[in-house]
């Protein structure tokens, strides 16, 4: 993800394209859709699809208790989409993969688990202003609690993060740097080795919000050193319902479980209980069996593509967008340039609010978001209330690009 | 079925040959399989040359479970630590005769868990110990 590489997909897009079934489906008669919302929710190939399907025809039990041929079949397909996540983003071992609701959840339960465990008043919390609210509220509500400090790495006007304030705020000694890998927003892909080296320098745990980097390009949590890193399914081809939380053995087994109830005890008594081994002492109740099933077949699909593949062709697509978007007058993409951001363009219209903008775009077929992306303080900072965003995966091509840039021409005439 | 209650577990399940409890003893460990609520316990007495010299398991359990355990202490006679902290899911598996699903493969490795976190001194077993 460097400018020295080339701007040419090694993607057969085409082919790619005919994996996903809603992208043959048009918006109206006539209109084929566009879907640039991919941050947002990515769209499932046929074999995630299927994949859930086969379960619920085929196989549908509960898991981890029963002596069935069905619940044998269950168990077996759960743990293996464990293993498959595992070996997805390198992890030593599949009993470090706690499966969760989403990436929210999974920033929660080290909040709630890890941090009312481990953190005193006036201790010191690092997160940046480019975060999602779902690496914010968590903080906060555990900030209030425990009378925290939360310090923040301010983000640049270019986009990026100030490492000679973060390195200043390390000064603070504190216990936990949480950090998005990319931002939502502006696509900047922050240098998480480095943040983590740091951190680690100055003894505080890290946590990475992997939601928008483990879709679109490698995420290796042995080479990267994190401590925990979370993300969601449904964001890299997979369902709702299932996210994912991976933790360094050490922490995890030191930290009390995060809800109670089944799965996640190896006794109870009326009065007292002890909790099940890793990773089953943070997966109480029945979990979403179907959705680890498609996340498996998911990380399946995109393990057949290549990891290097898909962000290989993000990266063109980006620096072919940045160009198109940047002929249209009057628009401003925030955010880095394509050597520092991922598939991400998030852009202000001048006298247009982004839900107009967003409304015109769809009666042409291209489905884009508006509003604070989540990120509300980052709006703030840029003084802005809300951003059109624009954003690409795997299956996008440039041509649906120039509809967006055909789009945008559409808003500027009905707005004179 | 038939692959799954082979004789020699419906044999060790009703006559287990070593089911019993020795104090005192030099290694003891307790444990519950979670899943279902089978419960393991193993005493080992060691010779003056440092191999096992007396086995004995007790608890409650499916026959996979019990059999498993009946068979293991036969295993670990003469053997000395080093060579129990060898001993594999593959060795069970293999004394068996049978192969298990996972929701079972935890009955029947639960004896090796609960020998094993003895020999090594652990506090707690844990399922790494059989991998």
């Amino acid at each position: 993800m460097t400018a020295a590489v080339p701007a040419v997909s090694p993607l057969d897009v085409g082919r790619i394209r005919a994996d996903f079934p809603v992208l043959q489906r048009m918006t109206r008669p006539g209109v084929p859709l566009v879907y640039l919302d991919s941050t947002a929710t990515s769209q499932k190939p046929a074999a995630v699809i299927q994949a859930m399907e086969d379960f619920y025809r085929r196989s549908n039990a509960n898991i981890h208790r029963g002596i069935h041929t069905l619940a044998e079949e269950s168990t077996a397909a759960y743990e293996l989409a464990r293993e498959k996540t595992a070996r997805f983003i390198g992890a030593p071992a599949a009993r470090q993969i706690i499966f969760t609701r989403n990436t929210t959840e999974s920033i929660n339960l080290v909040a709630y688990a890890w941090g009312r465990a481990n953190l005193r008043s006036g201790d010191v919390i690092i997160l940046t202003e480019m975060e999602h609210h779902s690496n914010l509220v968590p903080w906060h509500m555990l900030a209030a609690e425990k009378a925290l400090r939360l310090e923040f790495i301010p983000v640049t006007e270019e986009g990026l993060l100030d490492l000679d304030e973060y390195r200043r705020l390390l000064e603070l000694g504190p216990k936990l740097v949480a950090f998005t890998h990319m931002s939502n927003v502006l696509g900047t892909i922050n240098p998480a080795e480095t943040i983590i080296r740091l951190a680690h320098e100055a003894g505080a745990v890290t946590l990475v919000d992997a939601a928008q980097s483990a879709p679109h390009f490698p995420v290796d949590v042995q080479t990267l050193d994190a401590d925990f890193l979370a993300f969601s399914a449904h964001k890299m081809c997979g369902p709702t319902g299932i996210g994912v939380l991976y933790g360094r053995r050490e922490l995890l087994e030191a930290m009390p479980p995060f809800l109670g109830g089944g799965d996640m005890i190896k006794r109870v008594h009326l009065r007292s209980f002890a909790p099940n081994d890793l990773p089953h002492k943070f997966e109480a109740g029945t979990p979403a069996i179907a959705e680890a099933i498609g996340l498996g077949a998911a990380l399946d699909y995109l393990s057949a593509v290549g990891m290097e593949a898909v962000a290989a062709h993000e990266h063109a697509l980006t620096t072919y967008a940045l160009d198109r978007l940047a002929e249209v007058p009057g628009v401003r993409v925030f955010g880095p340039s394509a050597e520092h951001k991922g598939g991400v363009a998030a852009f202000t219209f001048p006298g247009v609010h982004p839900h107009d903008v967003a409304q015109i775009l769809d009666e042409m077929g291209v489905a884009v978001r508006a509003g604070h992306h989540c990120a509300q303080p980052l709006h703030e900072k840029f003084g802005i209330p809300a951003t059109t965003r624009a954003s690409f995966y795997l299956y996008t091509t440039t041509d649906e690009i120039d509809r967006l840039v055909e789009g945008l021409y559409r808003v500027k005439e009905v707005f004179g | 079925m038939d692959d799954l209650y082979r004789e020699i577990i419906i044999d060790r399940y009703k006559n287990p040959q070593y089911r019993r409890t020795l104090v005192p003893s030099d290694i003891s460990f307790e444990d519950d399989n979670p899943l279902c609520g089978d419960h393991i316990r193993i005493d080992l007495r060691l010779g003056p040359d440092g191999r096992v010299a007396e086995a004995g398991f007790d608890g409650h359990g499916c026959a996979i479970s019990q059999a498993s355990a009946d068979l293991l202490m036969e295993a670990v006679l003469g053997k000395t630590l080093d060579e129990l902290k060898a001993l594999t899911r593959d060795d069970i598996l293999e004394m068996l005769g049978i192969e298990l699903g996972p929701v079972r493969l935890k009955c029947a490795l639960l004896s090796l868990k609960v020998l094993k976190a003895g020999v090594y001194g652990l506090g707690e077993a844990n399922d790494e110990l059989v991998e």
